[in-house]
């Protein structure tokens, strides 16, 4: 079994230990996300956030936790049952998969062990990540037609049809980055962001690629269905779109989910557009595995933070401006962004 | 040895959920099971070293061209199969007809057995980067036919879904 410069047994426990770490850490942030999104939508709208429970609020998220479990858990009788219990799990568990793919940090050595700060380091990592998105898009599908209601049913065609558009111009905003990095391994994209033209402006791909990452990040906006494209799940829409008919913890499941898959494409732009980890690395041994996980955990936050500045600012798009925006300008875009990319690469060697 | 029993365990899922597609009453049901065929044929095509031909199996076959069936199953709210009594002519061709042939691909097989060789983990090439070459190189006047071939798909559709004006 390949693993490395481990032997089998180290390897399989760092792996086990670097598991737990990664999903305790992103089920912590997934739940302070919300905590953060109520607190700064708040204050966008000039009032205060939760400010009740614990100082801050910061307590909310246990609290909402709770309430969660505790809420009657309401099976109506006229859905699918199979499908309508699957839905849910399917959307976490999928949203759950992708950090096992994205690099945090460099390399650390803990306890005499070598280890990269990541899960696992594949060559395709950016194509399952794709997957990883296409496949959740039944999630949405299933959800809204086995709840056997209208309201459901609509809001999740609505969801659906728009998360498979915008997925084609994910795609291809990507292809710029791929031409540029040479390989679909997360580790090696951002290896190949290392260093700094006149010893100041790091190399990163936001600075090659703009259009790229502004087709990225809109297209990451509407696969998140977060404001400006969240006509499939808003209220004075469709009650609540495809998840009408969940209660309780199957609720919860497609809210942490969808908060899940932020801090995913949060974490991707990061790798993807600002570099990953790079950043000024100094002191002893410790403090230099620790810093680059520092410096890649702020461009996440700045990343939610910028999501949720969204959310607090704009209004949303009415269905057929986003299917329209989906293909006839982001798509049309992201192609003359490969077109121009690769020949300018192509002359140049 | 690993290798092997990966391959059983998925060749297994796949033709279970070949059997499930076709004995399932609710066509929600079959495709699904589709679903989890296209999911395993990509595991195989992963145990040969194809990782990219698996990642695109996922990302286009399973993630999109069964999105739009379930789609198409939703929109047209296909309800359960009816079950019909079974047809005796079916029976009296059908049964020996299965068997025949199932005898001849098993004598094809064992014949066969001797000229082949297994394919062990990574055997076949096949990263982005060679597929790349070879579908610009050798096969490109195959790809770009292909490409027209679809493009023509994509404008018949389009002429037969269009509203008459």
């Amino acid at each position: 079994m390949p693993t490395g410069n481990l032997d089998t047994t180290t390897f399989v426990i760092a792996s086990i230990i670097k598991i737990v770490l990664f999903l305790l850490v992103l089920l912590t942030t997934v739940a302070y996300t919300t905590w953060l999104e109520r607190k700064l939508v708040g204050h966008i709208q000039n009032r205060w956030g939760p400010k009740r429970v614990g100082p801050f609020g910061l307590l909310q998220p246990l609290a909402d936790g709770l309430k969660f479990i505790f809420k009657e858990d309401l099976t109506p009788p006229y859905v699918h049952k199979y499908l309508y219990l699957l839905a849910p799990f399917l959307s976490l568990t999928l949203s759950l998969i992708a950090i096992s793919l994205i690099p945090i940090g460099g390399w650390i050595t803990v306890a005499g062990v070598h280890t990269a700060v990541q899960i696992t380091d594949v060559n395709i990592a950016l194509l399952i990540i794709l997957g990883i998105t296409s496949i959740g898009v039944y999630g949405v599908a299933l959800a809204g037609w086995s709840s056997n209601s209208k309201y459901s049913l609509l809001g999740s065609l609505r969801a659906s049809a728009q998360m498979i558009s915008y997925e084609v111009a994910l795609g291809l905003s990507l292809i710029g980055v791929l031409i540029l990095a040479g390989s679909f391994s997360l580790r090696e994209i951002v290896d190949s962001q290392a260093g700094t033209w006149f010893g100041f402006i790091p190399k990163w791909n936001i600075f090659l690629q703009p259009v790229a990452f502004l087709i990225y990040l809109t297209a990451a906006f509407a696969e998140t269905n977060r404001i400006p494209f969240d006509l499939p799940e808003a209220e004075s829409e469709l009650v609540a779109g495809y998840h009408t008919e969940y209660s309780s913890m199957k609720f919860a499941m497609f809210f942490m989910a969808e908060y899940a898959n932020m801090v995913t494409v949060a974490c991707l732009a990061s790798v993807l557009f600002l570099g990953g980890w790079t950043g000024p690395v100094f002191g002893p041994a410790w403090l230099q595995g620790l810093l680059p996980v520092i410096w890649f955990l702020i461009r996440v936050a700045f990343f939610l933070f910028f999501y949720i500045w969204v959310r607090g600012t704009l209004p949303r798009f009415r269905y057929d401006q986003l299917m329209g925006l989906a293909w006839k300008f982001l798509l049309p875009l992201a192609v003359a962004n490969i077109v121009v990319t690769g020949l300018i690469v192509a002359l140049r060697s | 040895m690993l290798h092997l029993t990966l391959f059983t365990i998925f060749g297994v899922v796949c033709v279970a959920g070949a059997v499930n597609l076709v004995a399932q009453r609710h066509p929600i049901n079959s495709a699904l099971s589709l679903i989890v065929v296209m999911g395993s044929l990509a595991v195989e095509f992963l145990l040969l070293g194809a990782e990219f031909v698996a990642a695109v199996q996922v990302i286009i076959y399973a993630g999109a061209v069964m999105v739009l069936f379930v789609f198409v199953i939703m929109l047209l709210n296909a309800g359960e199969e009816e079950h019909t009594r079974g047809s005796r002519v079916a029976l009296l061709f059908g049964v020996p007809g299965m068997l025949i042939g199932s005898v001849l691909v098993a004598w094809e097989l064992v014949r066969s057995t001797p000229g082949t060789e297994a394919a062990g983990v990574g055997a076949l090439y096949g990263s982005a980067k060679t597929i790349g070459r070879l579908l610009f190189n050798q096969f490109l006047l195959p790809f770009e036919i292909t490409s027209v071939l679809i493009l023509i798909a994509i404008m018949g559709a389009v002429v037969l879904a269009r509203r008459e004006s």
